[in-house]
């Protein structure tokens, strides 16, 4: 018996599919020279460097990548986009992963970013405005009983000098808005 | 008379209100015409980008079609709205795809985008050789002898747009320019560009407070009496961590962080309060005191 195979694609080849709307150069030529690690200013909150993480990639590893807290740790400052001699844009993979690892629900229910990015857009899905003082509650208890009195004191001296909204803003417009957003994805994914 | 579509972005209307009275009140002495962006919404910060991909760029699509409506080019005052809605447009006037999916997203809000607009920092328009020439006939001796730290950030010059230099990327002259011009010292260093923690104060809170620990070491390497910011977030992390930092490292930072414009708004003779100053944490009534201390004993 004959049997065929369809041909799949690499791991590279999925996450640079999740680029779409972004230039930039092919993983592959990465040339593994650490330039992306040495202009990372968080480099050692991540387990795996940027360069680790691109050589993970390329080497088809999915396991281990989609494991690493490297691209929630990653704070968007693009550093390592600027200096890649190849091209490369670090900054946009670690995005690209992000998504994937919302999607197929990859990771650690420890981490906070995940659950703030889909906080932070369920309130946008809301009001269509972001609202600082409702993400805060949630986290705040990572720094323990000491950490939430700190965070509450700050928030009484913004609030005493006219900096914290009690009420969120909402836009005009915002059926409008879901509508527009449900042209391009579905809510229930978020909500 | 320059007339721009202004898009303050959230938190110029909560935790930054004082970067928003004071970027209208410089413009109001520059002659450059503000318009707010008609029923504008979140720019999606990092977040969006997190989540998916179309749902960041259909959100800022939406107020780039609100501006093309307005016939105007839009300028933002903070570092990721302005890098959201510049990226985004760049994304759909190279994928001719991409806005046509975008349009037939924003036909649910009756909206268009053809391609029309440019965006820019706010600090772009306060720069042009005009803004800055302005901003040099009409200043005060107000920050006379004040040090001050410009610091960029991030987004406001990275990812790099097409044009720029590397030295324009690498070490950019405009923020320390316009300080000048305003008739203050700006004070060199090299965090300048570097990131402040941004979304990370939430998410990984020792990594955000280290990367301010260095920030402001080296500004205070520096000699910085103040450091300034174009970006509200900078500003906040800067500014309401700093005693979080104080704690973690036993340090005893005291530098207040000032949004750029409530600077320019002091040297070109608007009152401390119409500016906002005054509402800071750490506050900077000493240091804008001290210039003017400081001259007269000479």
């Amino acid at each position: 018996m004959v049997t065929t195979t369809a041909p799949r694609i690499s791991f590279r080849e999925e996450v640079e599919n999740l680029l779409h709307a972004e230039e930039g150069a092919s993983l592959v030529r990465c040339i593994q020279c650490a330039t992306c690690s040495a202009a990372c200013p968080v480099v050692e909150f991540m387990d795996h460097s940027p360069r680790l993480l691109i050589g993970l990639i390329n080497a088809g590893m999915k396991d281990e990548v989609m494991a690493s807290n490297t691209f929630w740790t990653c704070a968007s400052c693009y550093a390592c986009t600027e200096k890649c001699p190849e091209g490369i844009r670090p900054a946009d993979v670690m995005y690209a992963l992000t998504r994937f690892s919302l999607w197929r629900d990859t990771f650690d229910r420890d981490w906070v970013a995940p659950e703030f990015s889909r906080r932070f857009t369920r309130t946008i899905l809301r009001t269509g405005k972001s609202y600082e003082p409702g993400y805060a509650p949630a986290f705040i208890f990572e720094g323990g009983f000491p950490g939430v009195v700190r965070e509450m004191q700050m928030a009484l001296k913004l609030l005493a000098k006219g900096r914290l909204p009690l009420i969120p803003a909402r836009i005009k417009r915002i059926r409008n808005l879901r509508s527009m957003v449900a042209r391009v994805m579905p809510l229930d994914g978020i909500e | 008379m320059t007339r721009y579509a202004y898009y303050p972005g959230c938190s110029l209307e909560t935790m930054a209100a004082t970067y928003n009275v004071s970027t209208l009140e410089v413009a109001h002495k520059l002659g450059i015409e503000l318009e707010e962006l008609e029923d504008w919404n979140c720019c999606g910060a990092t977040a969006y980008s997190h989540v998916d991909e179309l749902l960041a760029t259909v959100l800022c699509a939406r107020n780039l079609a609100i501006a093309e409506k307005q016939g105007l080019d839009i300028v933002a005052p903070c570092n990721a709205c302005f890098k959201n809605l510049w990226t985004t447009n760049a994304a759909i006037k190279r994928d001719a795809d991409l806005a046509d999916h975008m349009n037939y997203a924003l036909e649910a809000d009756d909206l268009h985008y053809g391609g029309h607009v440019e965006v820019s920092h706010i600090m772009e328009a306060f720069t042009t050789p005009e803004a800055l020439e302005a901003i040099r006939s009409k200043a005060s001796e107000r920050l006379r002898r004040l040090r001050v730290a410009p610091y960029y950030g991030c987004q406001i010059v990275r990812p790099r747009r097409p044009g720029l230099t590397l030295s324009q990327v690498d070490d950019p002259q405009y923020f320390e320019e316009l300080l000048r011009a305003a008739g203050a010292d700006p004070v060199s260093y090299p965090y300048k560009l570097r990131c402040c923690g941004a979304a990370l104060m939430v998410t990984n809170r020792r990594a955000a407070v280290q990367t301010l620990r260095d920030l402001l070491q080296s500004a205070v390497d520096s000699g910085a009496d103040v450091i300034a910011t174009a970006c509200p977030l900078c500003q906040t992390n800067l500014e309401c961590y700093q005693a979080e930092v104080n704690r973690a490292y036993g340090t005893e930072y005291a530098v207040p962080i000032l949004y750029f414009t409530q600077l320019v708004g002091l040297a070109l003779g608007v009152g401390l309060k119409r500016l906002g100053i005054g509402k800071e944490l750490v506050s900077a009534e000493a240091v804008l005191k001290r210039p003017v201390a400081a001259a007269a004993k000479e």
